[in-house]
């Protein structure tokens, strides 16, 4: 069991969106404001821990011609509470989110680690994996939404932030700048890593001279 | 439901509310089978065909479920539903057209986790659609979808040898050609020949 090593592969080295590319739809669909960005990353996170703990403690019964079906029925169960309870408790976010809540079920971040991660480990391992990855998937919503919002709308959280000469850059609301701003953002991800990658073998390059 | 409601649906889904540019549904299979043109094609008339039957059954589905006050079983009917049909079509392909069956590979029974195809299924629900709307909006947005994985494959093709930084290789730069397209798409925004 390593927590630390856990998070930094579910924040940075395995994140779900930026380097595994899973669940592309809700991360450029829904991230135009930060209140939908951060239900959104709480809603996943919740329903990743959950199905990820329920696959590993029935990994053993579950024959493996059916897992898949098995997994995805686990899954609908959890995303049909948090849809529920959402509604019952945030219908403004609910609304806003709308037909992406229910479509968590086929959110390929979760079925990836019930199929990756979940079936084969423990279940404490499995409930850090889905702390882990879920707050790896919410940091990314959340960064996603701070840029398209600032520059998009010119606010954060509702409040006005940038001056009032500034003139939004209405594209970013809009589906292409979600298209644009992920695109870049793995971008970034990709020349960070390759970066790290060059200076950890420049490192045991120099150790075994 | 009168004909030119069905056109306007129709014209909705195929190109000012196409489902990829517009509406972010089903973009893993979009960036995942658009390298080649005919590959595409395929995936596009597969899901096409998945989407027209899934919006058919499950808008009976639907009334059932409501017949019986279990609304709040849609999401766990819906999927198993479009989860039994793709395994169902897997089946009739192997046997009857082995050739597109193995050019579409594991991507067939990944159209089951295709959030279009259960997309399209709880909006039908929303939108309150009747069978017919139900029905078309399941294949024109199976169209919409296939316009623009051909659209995307045929560039991507073309983007392979196209100079660009290193580190935008690989989906960053497939997102910013998306995103593109997106933009050119946003021109039939506002579009409306029939009256809804």
């Amino acid at each position: 069991m390593n927590f630390k090593k856990q998070l930094k592969d579910g924040l940075i080295t395995q994140n779900p969106v930026l380097v595994q590319v899973l669940g592309m739809c809700s991360t450029m669909a829904i991230t135009t404001s930060i209140s939908n960005g951060v239900g959104m990353g709480i809603s996943v996170l919740i329903i990743l821990t959950l199905s990820n703990i329920f696959i590993s403690l029935l990994r053993k019964i579950i024959p493996n011609e059916v897992r898949i079906a098995c997994y995805i029925v686990v899954i609908a169960g959890f995303v049909t509470i948090v849809d529920l309870c959402l509604q019952a408790f945030f219908p403004e976010i609910a609304k806003s989110l709308g037909v992406f809540i229910p479509l968590i079920v086929v959110n390929c971040i979760v079925l990836g680690r019930a199929e990756a991660f979940a079936s084969k480990n423990s279940v404490a391992a499995a409930a850090v994996d889905g702390i882990c990855q879920g707050i790896g998937y919410t940091v990314v919503l959340v960064i996603m939404c701070t840029v398209r919002e600032l520059l998009g709308a010119g606010t954060l959280m509702g409040i006005q932030i940038m001056p009032k000469s500034y003139t939004p850059a209405l594209m970013l609301v809009l589906p292409v700048g979600g298209f644009l701003c992920l695109g870049t953002l793995i971008a970034v991800m990709q020349w960070a890593l390759a970066k790290s990658e060059k200076k950890a073998a420049e490192k045991n390059e120099k150790e075994g001279e | 439901m009168s004909v030119t409601t069905l056109l306007a649906i129709s014209l909705g889904a195929i190109l000012t509310n196409n489902f990829i540019f517009a509406q972010f549904l089903g973009i893993c299979p979009f960036l995942g089978v658009s390298k080649k043109s005919d590959t595409a094609i395929g995936m596009g008339l597969a899901v096409t065909f998945v989407m027209g039957i899934a919006s058919a059954v499950c808008f009976g589905v639907n009334k059932l479920l409501v017949a019986l006050g279990l609304g709040y079983m849609q999401t766990v009917a819906f999927i198993l539903v479009i989860a039994g049909l793709v395994q169902f079509i897997e089946m009739f392909l192997k046997k009857s057209m082995p050739s597109l069956y193995t050019a579409l590979g594991v991507y067939l029974p990944l159209i089951t986790t295709n959030c279009a195809v259960l997309g399209v299924v709880l909006l039908n629900v929303q939108n309150d659609y009747n069978f017919i709307a139900s029905v078309v909006y399941g294949i024109t947005g199976g169209l919409g979808f296939l316009l623009a994985i051909y659209l995307f494959s045929t560039i991507r093709e073309r983007v392979q040898f196209a100079d660009y930084p290193k580190c935008f290789e690989g989906f960053p730069i497939a997102l910013i050609t998306a995103g593109l397209i997106a933009l050119a798409f946003m021109g039939f925004s506002g579009l409306q020949v029939w009256p809804v």
